[in-house]
């Protein structure tokens, strides 16, 4: 199953739901990985919502694309990368109309940035749903270099940019799409605990 | 009273001190022998003459001293001061609150002379006379909120006020325990809280919100809060905790009284007028554990309140490691005594300490 119960400790951290297909004149998906899954069954409970929709999928080494394109959006993009899907992001956003639908579906690191992006292009957080599919993994910032680590599975973890070892404090930042990551042996230099896999 | 500035440091070689007059005037946090969490406000109207609660903003022997470690921190670190665009005109709010007030309460120190929108700022012991055209950005060397904070000591918050919510959509943070503005701007007061623990199980944030979104103008409100600080740091950000949590581990049964100071923010809200905003001054004091010793009721108390702490909240404030060594240093000012209600050291009426 794709989809896990995240703990209720995080006051900042955003709810996730579970989509729904709801009217509109356009309906835009982005999603990564297991978040096909989300998409798939969007489409089962509404077949005509398809024709209407634009799908942007990063597949992160899934296996979903044959099976999204076989539900014949109106148009469908394969991304590398999110970094390399936004500015196709952006243009959508910018250009949609009123009564666009946004259905972002995936990791937390995907939905707050894809997110913030639709927020930026004025459309109302009322149009926008999200649900959580796959990897738990974080998107960290490091509170001393500010620089952002995706994919974090582990707490503690070394920063990709300052080589700083964090731990993964519970506290997001929707802005960032991230959480804060806080040197975790700066009273003691040098003992880091073993790594354990986040949530276990 | 003409206030004499101390040249002194919160960094390096910590040259910071209290006078006597600081000492007496510190705001002691506990108004008994133990210590939670509580929506502890009350209206800022003033105070005991001479008490930090006297003015609206409190102007000490540390202004001149402090301007300077703000200027340092945000040479290295720009990020500390984050306006959100649409917070200008609340940046113009702030600068006429501060103007006018200090102006007013400190008319030997500040002076404001407005003619329409042309004003003249003269903020004596920073040696400033400025010029500029009220609500033009372009005649600020800074944008407005920059340009009064960094001739004001403590930190602010400024507050968008939308939805029934308050969002933090501007500030300037330099000598903050241990938070990030760069990673809290724009969250709202439930998400900045998050990490604070037991508070929001007690419903404290619903029913302090609710307070902060009725405040009206002219009616300001205060509290208190504190935690624990080694060595008189004023700059303990997330962002340079790399570097100084190190100082934590330097504490010794000889050094503590000097090395461990007790940090208290006085917080204010006032309402903006233009913008409708709220503004969150967090003013901090800092006093070593062995000034604090000089007032016999201090010494009793803190050592209970600090014994009697929650576990979690000894965590959360940093200081859970050092905890017993503090005990070890404070129980010898702790007599079993009774003490008196209330904050105020109650010098002249407390019992000296039993030996
Ligand atoms: C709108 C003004 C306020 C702002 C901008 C503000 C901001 C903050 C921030 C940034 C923190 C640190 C959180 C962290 O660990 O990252 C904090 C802590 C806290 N705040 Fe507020 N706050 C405000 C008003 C209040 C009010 C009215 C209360 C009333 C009960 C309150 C109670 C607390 C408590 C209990 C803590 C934990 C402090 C500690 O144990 O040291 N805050 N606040």
């Amino acid at each position: 199953m794709s989809k896990f119960q995240f703990p209720e400790s995080i006051k900042s951290r955003p709810v996730y739901g579970t989509l729904e297909p709801r009217p509109g004149k356009a309906h835009l998906f982005v999603a990564d990985a297991e978040g096909a899954e989300a998409i798939i069954e969007v489409a089962a409970r509404d077949a005509g919502l398809m024709a209407k929709a634009h799908i942007i999928y990063i597949p992160k080494g899934a296996d979903f694309a044959d099976k999204l394109h076989a539900l014949n959006p109106a148009q469908f993009y394969e991304g590398p990368t999110y970094a390399a899907s936004v500015q196709r992001l952006r243009h959508v956003l910018e250009n949609a109309h009123q009564g666009l639908q946004v259905y972002l579906t995936g990791t937390e690191g995907l939905m707050g940035q894809a997110q913030n992006e639709a927020m930026q292009a004025g459309i109302p957080h009322t149009a926008i749903q999200t649900e959580h599919r796959g990897s738990v993994a974080r998107r960290m910032q490091c509170v001393h270099c500010k620089g952002i680590t995706e994919d974090v599975m582990t707490d503690p973890f070394v920063c990709s940019h300052c080589g700083l070892n964090l731990f993964v404090r519970d506290h997001y930042s929707r802005r960032l799409a991230a959480y804060q990551g806080v040197c975790i042996d700066a009273e003691d230099p040098g003992n880091v605990p073993e790594p354990v896999e986040l949530y276990k | 009273m003409t206030i004499q500035f101390n040249d002194e440091t919160f960094r390096d070689d910590y040259s910071f001190r209290n006078s006597d007059w600081a000492i007496k005037r510190f705001p002691f946090p506990f108004h008994e022998d133990s210590y939670m969490y509580a929506v502890n406000m009350e209206q800022h109207r003033g105070g005991p003459e001479g008490s930090v609660y006297e003015k609206r903003f409190d102007v000490d022997e540390h202004y001149v001293s402090e301007m300077r470690d703000r200027a340092m921190v945000l040479a290295d670190d720009p990020l500390r001061c984050q306006s959100l665009p649409h917070m200008t005109l609340a940046g113009w709010d702030l600068l006429e609150l501060i103007m006018v007030s200090k102006s007013e309460d400190y008319p030997d120190l500040f002076e404001l002379h407005r003619d329409g929108n042309q004003w003249r700022w003269i903020n004596k012991p920073l040696g400033i006379d400025d010029s500029f055209t009220f609500l033009d950005e372009t005649t600020l060397p800074y944008g407005p909120m920059e340009y009064i904070t960094r001739q004001t000591q403590g930190d602010f918050c400024v507050l968008d006020q939308r939805d029934d919510m308050l969002w933090m959509d501007a500030g300037m943070v330099t000598t903050q325990a241990d938070w990030s503005l760069d990673f809290d701007i724009g969250m709202n007061f439930f998400e900045w809280h998050a990490p604070v623990p037991l508070a929001h199980e007690k419903g404290i944030f619903v029913r302090a919100l609710k307070f902060l979104l009725n405040i009206q103008q002219g009616a300001p409100a205060r509290r208190l809060n504190w935690t624990m600080t080694v060595n008189p740091l004023l700059d303990t950000s997330p962002e340079n905790y790399h570097k100084w949590g190190i100082q934590k581990t330097t504490l010794t049964p000889e050094n503590i009284g000097s090395k461990q100071h007790l940090r208290v923010e006085l917080q204010t809200f006032f309402r903006l007028p233009r913008s409708n905003a709220l503004v969150f001054p967090i003013r901090c004091y800092l006093c070593s554990f062995q000034d604090l010793m000089t007032m016999p009721k201090w010494g009793r108390r803190l050592h209970r309140v600090v014994r009697d702490l929650p576990e979690e909240l000894a965590t959360y404030k940093g200081f859970i490691d050092n905890r017993p060594m503090m005990l070890d240093y404070l129980s010898q000012f702790d007599d079993g005594q009774p003490t008196s209600p209330g904050v105020w050291p109650d010098f002249e009426t407390e019992p000296p300490l039993k030996t």
